[in-house]
């Protein structure tokens, strides 16, 4: 690259950083002080660029830009006063399951609302033209962005430590309980913090028209980039989100600079394992403090008397079900039994080891893809191949596990999600391999296996098995050393109990679970492709074991049978399912939580 | 506890699959994710099935379309072809999007020994490396639509290209393709710059700006969508287009190219479909009737779904019989009208010749337009076929 060239990639960076700013930043916050992962954040961008457009083809760009980002904090102040106000003190991810329901109801509303079609905004007037730098042309507006992003952060450095609201805030991040005590109205504190945060996303949004149309599938795109800026930066750190940001946004301009646009699949993953390897609580965060007071866990209680008759009950109806005319239940059943095993095995860490996994697709993928290629390039036989694919998975489950123990809470989960991407992108990538996005078919098993009644069997009998086993190991010694490790990890040490030993022995297991499903997965649809562990797939897994409770033994199989049933049949049934599917889980939650705010 | 299992049950047997003399078409689909391109295919669908129900149906049988959304995902899609099959016990397979979830489906259909008419996937690998008996492909695939740009790009003798794809299937393979056949026409041309971002998320500044700096005489482009919109306002801003001539897939389709509107680009060469000024006398009646029925324009998806349930229509009534192994033998060199001219379906790799719209980009009152079009007939731009059964391994 010559000097210009460098100089221009540069302020390419420097634009981008800005953008992914102005979402981060609201997201730290809301974060910061109301431990609330917000899933919704993306949408909330998405809605603010909707807004805009459609505001600035009525009243001009300019005058659309604050009122679009006015109207997606208003939306914001709703939204945490109708919904997420009842259920802070439910167990912690409850929340996350809320805002993603809003996900999938904020998405159909704007294809709904705003079409189907791509909306390209205005150009900015006053902004529309280039100017010369270095001999080459470059966007005025994107000038203007670069310095939006500093005065943001200087707005927002100035409230949090000149206002009594922002003293308030910073207090909270810290120490919410304590802030309490001394008479903070932490309702309209988080209220007001969450009304910030949106209108922040609101305005990157709006900002954002000038470059990028307004499109269905900004949400997702932007939210996952948008975490790994915070979690970079330190959670709750502004000033961290705002580096995180400007590292990110540079590094992936050089790669496409330098000619390796491929890594920008996966780079800001690649940054964000080694800064949490290196710096477990990111770049400027801070560890985070303990949150006290809101919720114990009961001991996870054991199957009772009735329970077991009821487990047996299910079974023997499930083994007489294939005498039923209807096949396609055996369909449908094979893949809610593969989601059980696969709920099951996350609940393990999730559960009685108190990690939640925000990447545990990768070890169901790396179980699917290893069963497949022994299973289609050395021809292995299938139960051979399952088998070899459940081991491959916790080979992995090891690797990844071995670095995540060292952390906890939000940035586990977040390394857990970083390890899952980077493998997706292999998987995507390693094209003469794994067939890459296009992936691997032919993955049929024998013909004695092939009927769907037949792999009806295979699947009850092998997810039964292995599901009844996760549930005895949380009731053996390893299941409560591990319980110990989550409850209280110095007691636990203090009583010879090896913590990270034992985490990292609760990866292994959940990994080899988690692949296993994946095995019986691959040979159930007979092709595979990344998305198989694709973030959708961890989410997925995720929403299973909080619909069914976290704190239950046998609650995230009916979870993963109940969100599989769900979706199937609402797909089939509702226009705007995901819509529906969203309603849906929403009324789970409150119904999981009775209002108790 | 049990009260909610016996609930689920109950609900899970709810059941329909009462036998019946309709012809059933089951057809899923990414609606919700790529809803720009499948709500005009839906309409066009809807049109073709009323169409001929209104003449009398298929060998006296009326047509039922079966319409599922396949959630985008190969597994949910397999699945949901699983429940088409079982539950509604359709005729025929058709549809999906997405390549992986299109060769997901084929692979099913392969297995369950039933015809999967895939209308839209562009995937070479679903009619050559991952060809079945079972699965035939209307849309023209990756390879023949970047063949159908080649003849204009060796006209212009440009020899600096730079390339320009999302990375995945789709833009890897459109890149690879572009890069032998140019290679082949035109020794000695070389490719100083290649970006793949990832698709949907271009990060068209820094992309422009290292295309520019390998001072191209003309960039070919797979982008489309979201990523293609950004990449054109960047491109115009930074003046990456002045002087150099672009080559874009897919482009003129009304799908993407409306959304360009005052940004279009002038005098790129693209594949698309000018809707408003193809008047051969059987498009001219496409036209009509489907402005008739939707109050609306047609895009490039509602002529993919007109065509697709028109095939099946017509393969059935070749076949005389809706039964599968008739139906590939029908389908096999079937011959048959559509809104672009006729079409066979190829024999050998049971692709069909449905062609598409060669032209250059203007832009009229302010939108964008295709302008010195021609139509290329997908039958003239396949490999030989001696290439095409070394890869089918038939």
């Amino acid at each position: 690259m010559s000097s210009s060239a460098v100089l221009l990639q540069l302020l390419n960076g420097l634009a981008g950083a800005s953008s992914l700013f102005l979402v981060a930043a609201g997201l730290s916050l809301i974060f910061g002080v109301s431990r609330i992962v917000n899933f919704a954040h993306g949408s909330l961008y998405m809605l603010g660029m909707y807004a805009a457009v459609w505001l600035a083809g009525r009243i001009g760009f300019w005058a659309a830009v604050p009122l679009a980002a006015l109207a997606v904090g208003a939306l914001g102040a709703c939204i945490e006063m109708l919904l997420l106000r009842r259920i802070y003190r439910a167990p912690e991810l409850l929340q996350l399951l809320a805002t993603f329901a809003l996900v999938l109801l904020v998405r159909d509303f704007a294809l709904w609302a705003w079409g189907p079609e791509d909306l390209l905004g205005p150009r900015a007037p006053g902004f529309a033209g280039a100017v010369e730098i270095a001999g080459h042309a470059f966007p005025q507006y994107d000038l203007l962005l670069i310095v939006v992003g500093p005065l943001v952060l200087a707005a927002l450095h100035l409230i949090l430590t000149r206002t009594r609201w922002g003293v308030l805030v910073r207090a909270a991040t810290q120490d919410r309980e304590m802030a309490g005590a001394l008479g903070v109205n932490q309702r309209w504190l988080f209220t007001g913090v969450f009304t910030l945060g949106a209108a922040l996303a609101g305005l990157g949004g709006a900002l954002a028209i000038p470059r990028e149309p307004a499109s269905l599938a900004v949400d997702l795109a932007l939210i996952s980039d948008a975490f790994v800026v915070v979690v970079v930066g330190g959670l709750g750190s502004i000033t961290g989100a705002f580096v995180a940001a400007l590292l990110i946004a540079v590094i992936k301009a050089f790669c496409i600079g330098l000619g390796y646009s491929k890594l920008t699949l996966v780079v800001e993953f690649v940054v964000m394992a080694v800064v949490l390897v290196l710096r477990p609580w990111g770049l400027l965060g801070r560890p985070q403090a303990e949150v006290r007071g809101t919720w114990t866990d009961a001991p996870l209680a054991r199957l009772s008397r009735r329970g077991a008759t009821a487990v047996g009950i299910l079974v023997i109806v499930l083994a007489a079900l294939p005498a039923v005319p209807d096949q396609y239940l055996l369909v449908l059943l094979t893949d809610m039994l593969v989601f059980a095993l696969f709920a099951a095995s996350l609940h393990l860490l999730m559960g009685p080891g108190g990690m939640a996994s925000f990447g545990h697709a990768a070890y169901f993928g790396l179980g699917a893809y290893a069963a497949a290629l022994l299973f289609l390039l050395l021809h292995w036989p299938m139960p051979a191949s399952l088998l070899a694919g459940s081991l491959a998975a916790a080979a992995g489950a090891a690797v990844f596990g071995w670095f995540c123990v060292r952390l906890s809470g939000v940035y586990l989960a977040m390394l857990t999600l970083a390890f899952a991407q980077i493998a997706w992108s292999i998987v995507f990538q390693w094209d003469a391999v794994t067939g890459g996005s296009n992936g691997l078919v032919g993955i049929w098993p024998q013909q004695w296996l092939s009927s769907r009644a037949a792999y009806y069997y295979l699947s009850l009998s092998v997810c039964g098995i292995v599901i009844v086993a996760l549930w005895r190991i949380a009731h053996s010694p390893f299941g409560y050393a591990l319980r110990g490790s989550r409850d209280s990890p110095l007691r636990a040490e203090a009583i010879g109990i090896d913590v990270r030993a034992m985490q990292w022995s609760g990866f292994i297991i959940a990994g080899l679970a988690a692949g296993l499903a994946g095995g019986l997965f691959a040979f159930s649809k007979g092709s595979i492709s990344p998305e198989t562990l694709s973030v959708q797939r961890s989410v997925d897994g995720l929403v299973m074991v909080l619909l069914g409770g976290v704190h239950t033994l046998t609650g995230p199989v009916w979870g993963a049978a109940g969100f599989t049933w769900l979706q199937d049949f609402m797909a089939r049934s509702v226009e705007y399912w995901r819509a529906a599917l969203g309603a849906a889980i929403l009324v789970l939650v409150f119904a999981r939580w009775r209002f108790s705010a | 506890m049990n009260r909610k299992i016996l609930i689920l049950l109950s609900l899970l047997l709810i059941s329909s699959s009462a036998a019946s003399q309709v012809i059933k078409i089951g057809e899923l689909n990414s609606y919700k994710v790529f809803p720009a391109f499948l709500e005009p295919y839906r309409k066009g669908m809807e049109l073709a099935r009323d169409e001929i129900n209104a003449s009398g149906g298929v060998l006296g049988r009326k047509l039922e379309l079966i319409v599922r959304d396949d959630g985008g995902t190969p597994g949910d899609a397999v699945r949901v072809a699983e429940e088409l099959l079982a539950r509604e016990k359709v005729d025929v397979l058709m549809g999906t999007f997405a390549s992986n979830v299109g060769l997901a489906v084929s692979n099913l259909a392969a297995q369950r020994k039933v015809v999967f008419l895939a209308s839209e996937p562009l995937t070479d690998k679903l009619v050559w490396e991952n060809g079945n008996r079972y699965t035939f492909r209307l849309r023209p695939s990756t390879y023949m639509q970047v063949a159908m740009l080649i003849p204009e790009a060796v006209k212009l003798k440009k020899k600096r290209w730079a390339i320009v794809y999302p990375n995945y299937e789709y833009g890897q393979s459109a890149a690879a393709s572009f890069k032998k056949l140019l290679s082949q026409a035109q020794p000695g041309v070389e490719f100083v710059a290649e970006q793949a971002p990832a698709l949907g998320k271009i990060d068209a500044g820094a992309v422009v700006q290292a295309l520019g700096d390998a001072r191209p005489d003309a960039i070919f482009s797979a982008l489309f969508a979201a990523d293609l919109q950004k990449f054109v306002r960047e491109g115009n801003t930074r003046g990456l287009f002045r002087g150099t001539a672009v080559f874009n897939l897919l482009a003129g389709e009304p799908e993407y190219l409306d959304t360009l509107k005052d940004e279009t680009p002038d005098g790129w060469w693209v594949t698309g479909y000018p809707w408003s000024e193809i008047n051969t006398p059987e498009h001219r009646k496409f036209r009509e009737a489907y402005q008739k029925r939707w109050n609306d324009y047609p895009r490039q998806g509602s002529v993919v779904g007109y065509t697709a349930v028109q095939a099946v229509a017509a393969a059935i009534r070749k076949a005389g019989s809706s039964e599968t192994e008739r139906l590939v033998q029908a389908l096999k060199g079937l011959d048959m009208q559509t809104p672009f001219g006729m079409v066979v379906w190829r024999p050998i790799d049971h692709q069909s010749t449905m062609g598409a719209y060669v032209g250059q980009l203007a832009r009229k009152d302010g939108r964008g337009v295709m302008v010195n079009w021609r139509y290329a007939d997908g039958a003239k731009f396949q490999p030989a076929d001696e290439e095409i059964r070394k890869l089918r391994k038939e």
